[in-house]
């Protein structure tokens, strides 16, 4: 109760200055405001903004805790000690690497919410929480805490706050953020050495001539992109214990998340499964062309384009991005028809992107910004489509 | 195989608004609302579509060095292509004359809410950067220069078509108030441009990765600096009316060629 009354005892004191509105979130985010409206009628909405986004991030934990002991278990594996995959050491690994990264997502962002928020003396609004859980999800986990607070400020600011905050952006502030750290430092972001904790200051300390092991810890679409095999069963693949961007491993998981949100009926189920048929679509004219011999095997596409349609939705961030980032309700297409268009376009782009352009094995993130592009165009011919259809309607009942 | 990559490599990877930032004039002043952009975008790709292989043959016949042979043997060592520049805008004139003539007869209504941007279209950098870059690029048959003018329209088109649909979006949003009109369209510009380069250094080949990273990395960099340093101006001139604007925009036009 003491710090519940404190927080209110703050906000009656600073009500109607400058800073209320920072005091006021900090108020609602942890407790329920005691205040109610007195007279008249009001709608009551159990699942407000703040509601639906702490639903995704629900969705979401289950993949930052096997994120983290993926973390440690492919850190010792790549050692050559490996552990068990439930243990005390695997998981401090991951603890200790992951939780900086949330603390400057969410640190960093929401304290540029609250500035916005105090200059344009409008409420705080919570379109961060979930942007600040994807960050941390969708980088490798070696990222330089500075490099990841600048993208946090250029994606939140640019991103989004010049736009009016959170429900007016454009482009989806996560992806924003990924894109902009995978432009500005390249080498932090791709290549075989990122995705493992420590595997870069190994290959610099080796470099130097020290005597220590490389480690190999290169994600499955790099090795493919590449040509080489994949020493990683399927089992592996759709459970997580693969090299990867924190949260973007476990498709079982992230499975799981997508089920919990359509049941919530927070993400939309049409974007979800028409981004998967999509994908499907794609792989399976690629295998078809490789079938079909169009395809040699000395192409440099080969080792992608062979791969079975199926696996392209297990490896990689496609299940994640799919599941968590296509849905974003802003940036995505408002209207049903336009979700359909929408989704196939991303599955069918991601994995062509994935296929054609080797310098980006990570076309989901891509693909998806490119449909934020486009999502508004897409829904004016919806309507516009819709809007003749009543007209003519009209026409033939008028006639 | 030829034909269908240049026509996918010329809408996407070399968009001529995100790869290589020409057009903006007519591509922020004209793309308010989306029926207008699609008018002008069906007048670009119209006007591409016919003048770069126009362009193309003047460019054999007539201005590469050694064109002239077929007059006969004694013009072989001429060397015209110090006169493509104004041959080719010249071309882009008449063609432009051609599409306002017959738009003014077809749709006159779509003549007036184009208003001054049609017979701007001639002085389009992206009109004349399309023929620059089929001189440049050697590309070799009439029938690619054709394939390469549909697709350079085609690309310039959906992204006019694409930035109108999302200023249509955003027209209620409460963008700060500095940064309305122009100032947020540099912006979108930009991280449109991002969206764009999924494509960057596709088809080129995966044998050397990191070069098209760096290079979409310099990419990005210009419209971000080009951002922060326009705002200011570009927000006076919106007041000034149109005309002062079209000068500016066409002087920025000329630094980035």
């Amino acid at each position: 109760m003491g710090l519940k009354s404190t927080l209110h005892n703050l906000k009656e004191k600073y009500k109607g200055t400058k800073m209320a509105p920072a005091f006021n979130a900090l108020h609602t985010f942890l407790y329920l405001p005691n205040e109610t409206t007195h007279n008249g009628t009001h709608i009551k909405v159990a699942d407000d903004l703040k509601r639906t986004m702490n639903t995704v991030i629900m969705a979401m934990i289950p993949c930052l805790i096997f994120g983290m002991f993926n973390a440690g278990y492919q850190h010792f594996a790549a050692l050559g000690t490996p552990v068990d995959f439930l243990s005390w050491d695997a998981f401090y690994i991951g603890l200790i690497k992951v939780l900086p990264l949330v603390i400057v997502s969410y640190g960093v962002g929401l304290g540029i919410e609250f500035l916005f928020a105090i200059i344009k003396g409008h409420e705080v609004e919570e379109g961060y929480l979930v942007t600040g859980m994807l960050v941390p999800l969708i980088v490798p986990i070696d990222t330089p805490l500075w490099m990841l607070a600048v993208a946090v400020v250029f994606g939140v600011v640019i991103g989004k706050e010049i736009f009016g905050g959170t429900g007016m952006n454009i482009l989806n502030p996560a992806l924003t953020i990924r894109a902009f750290l995978f432009f500005a430092y390249p080498t932090w972001m791709s290549g075989d050495k990122v995705w493992v904790h420590g595997a870069v200051a190994r290959d610099k300390a080796i470099a130097a001539g020290e005597n220590l092991d490389a480690i190999s810890g290169e994600t499955i679409l790099g090795a493919l992109a590449q040509g080489k095999e994949t020493v990683y069963s399927v089992a592996d693949m759709f459970y997580g214990f693969i090299p990867g961007s924190v949260g973007e491993t476990s498709t079982l998981l992230i499975l799981l998340g997508g089920l919990f949100l359509i049941f919530t009926k927070i993400g939309s189920w049409r974007i979800m499964l028409s981004s998967v048929l999509g994908a499907i679509v794609m792989g399976l004219i690629f295998n078809g062309l490789v079938n079909a011999e169009v395809i040699s095997q000395g192409s440099k596409f080969y080792g992608l384009m062979s791969t079975p349609y199926w696996e392209h939705l297990l490896i990689g961030g496609f299940a994640f991005g799919t599941v968590f980032m296509a849905t974003d309700p802003v940036t995505a297409s408002q209207t049903n028809k336009g979700k359909w268009i929408y989704g196939f376009l991303i599955g069918f782009i991601s994995i062509m992107i994935r296929v054609f352009n080797p310098a980006y094995p990570e076309g989901v993130m891509l693909a998806i910004l490119l449909m934020n592009v486009f999502a508004p165009t897409i829904d004016h011919y919806v309507v516009q489509g819709n809007v003749k259809q009543r007209m003519k309607r009209l026409k033939v009942k008028n006639a | 195989m030829e034909h269908i990559e240049l026509f996918f490599k010329s809408i996407f990877i070399d968009n001529m608004v995100f790869a290589t930032f020409l057009g903006m004039c007519s591509y922020l002043a004209v793309s308010k609302k989306v029926k207008t952009a699609v008018g002008l975008g069906a007048a670009v790709i119209f006007v591409l579509a016919i003048t770069v292989p126009l362009n193309w043959l003047l460019d054999q016949f007539l201005l590469q060095p050694g064109a002239l042979t077929w007059l006969g043997a004694e013009y072989a060592d001429y060397d015209l292509s110090f006169l493509s520049f104004i041959m080719f805008i010249a071309t882009i004139a008449t063609m432009v004359q051609l599409v306002e003539i017959i738009v003014e007869k077809f749709s006159p209504s779509l003549y007036n809410s184009l208003g001054i941007f049609l017979p701007l279209i001639a002085v389009n950098c992206a009109i004349l950067g399309g023929s620059l870059f089929m001189q440049s690029r050697e590309i070799a048959t009439l029938g690619l220069a054709t394939t390469y003018g549909i697709g350079s329209g085609i690309g310039w088109f959906l992204a006019i078509l694409a930035i109108a649909a999302i200023r249509e979006k955003i027209r209620y949003s409460n963008v700060p108030a500095p940064l309305r009109g122009l100032g947020i369209t540099f912006i979108i510009t930009g991280l449109m441009a991002i969206g764009f380069m999924s494509f960057g250094g596709m088809l080129t080949g995966g044998d050397d990765a990191a070069q098209p990273e760096t290079e979409t990395v310099q990419v990005q960099d210009q419209p971000e600096t080009k951002d922060v340093s326009l705002v200011k101006e570009e927000n006076n001139t919106e007041e000034n009316g149109m005309s002062d604007m079209e000068q500016k925009t066409l002087a920025n036009n000329t630094i980035n060629e």
